[in-house]
């Protein structure tokens, strides 16, 4: 199947969803105007690729900043991955908050408390 | 010029000062207009070394704020003028930054911000964080891209209630003004 591999912007994400490299990336800042706009894509590949699926799927979530409306769109990702579990499919998540970014590193517990997939937090060191 | 109008640009210009005002707009809150403001901001804040955390929680307040004035401001008349309209105003004192936005909204959604501000005001850290998981796992992206989130999201970044007010424009429409602060850390 076709790859996604989008740039960033200053309000949306870089994203790779690569089923033959295994990759599955957001990174940035999700902000978007038009949330549906920039994620239905996504959760339409994502349909797809739960139909014929690798193994085993890591999705990794670096993020700078989410407006609320972004963290419902990122939930329906995460619904996707719980779907892979539910059929035999090995999958996790892995959430990266800057060490000095409380707000981020809770979004990511928030998350691992309603969502059926295991969970790797992973502290990185912000960079200012 | 008239004597009365560069009264008024010197009083307004006073005023800004006096009550610490450090970017002032009215106007349409457009996607480009959001884009613009929190990015001054941010570079704002980052000159001058604020904490990152604090740069974190003036960007994201931003965003949420303008955001809804985006999706959900009115007009006060309805030929004239587009709808997402609004004012920004962002201060500064040596404690705290203070976001304040103010728009036109219809005098029927009034009573449901209300008890949608008192509501999260009232809450604790925790049932906060439970209620934000909450809306989070339940119901669907509106219809104008609100998650019903915003106000949950705010009340927990600033660490501060939410101050509001609501003033009467006419029969249909009020003025609503809603302020956040944010202690610097």
């Amino acid at each position: 199947m076709s790859e996604i591999n989008i740039e960033h912007t200053e309000t949306t994400p870089k994203v790779i969803f690569n089923k033959e490299t295994g990759v599955f990336s957001i990174e940035g800042k999700t902000l978007p105007e038009n949330v549906n706009q920039f994620y239905e894509p996504l959760l339409d590949w994502l349909t797809d690729y739960i139909n014929n699926p690798n193994d085993e799927t890591v999705l990794k979530i670096k993020l700078e900043y989410i407006n609320t409306a972004s963290s419902k769109a990122i939930f329906s990702i995460f619904l996707k991955l719980e779907k892979l579990i539910e059929n035999g499919k090995k999958a996790k998540i892995i959430w990266y908050y800057a060490d000095d970014d409380e707000d981020m590193m809770d979004v990511g517990e928030e998350y691992a408390d309603v969502i059926k997939v295991p969970f790797e937090h992973v502290e990185f060191e912000s960079e200012d | 010029m008239k004597p009365k109008f560069i009264d008024f640009v010197f009083d307004f210009f006073s005023h800004l000062r006096n009550n610490n005002v450090k970017l002032i707009y009215e106007g349409e809150i457009s996607h480009d207009i959001i884009k613009a403001f929190t990015a001054l901001t941010e570079n704002d804040l980052k000159a001058k070394k604020e904490a990152n955390p604090t740069q974190k929680k003036v960007f994201n307040i931003m965003v949420e704020c303008l955001q809804n004035i985006s999706k959900h401001a009115d007009c006060i008349d309805d030929i004239s003028q587009k709808n997402g309209r609004g004012i920004l105003l962002v201060s500064e004192t040596d404690d705290n930054y203070q976001i304040t936005t103010g728009n036109v909204l219809k005098k029927e959604y009034v009573d449901a911000i209300k008890t949608n501000i008192d509501n999260v005001n009232k809450l604790s850290k925790e049932e906060l964080r439970e209620l934000f998981k909450k809306k989070l796992s339940s119901g669907r992206i509106s219809e104008k891209g609100g998650a019903g989130l915003g106000f949950i999201d705010i009340r927990r970044k600033s660490n501060n209630k939410l101050d509001y007010n609501f003033s009467k424009i006419n029969d249909d429409k009020v003025f609503y003004i809603l302020n956040t602060v944010i202690d610097k850390l």
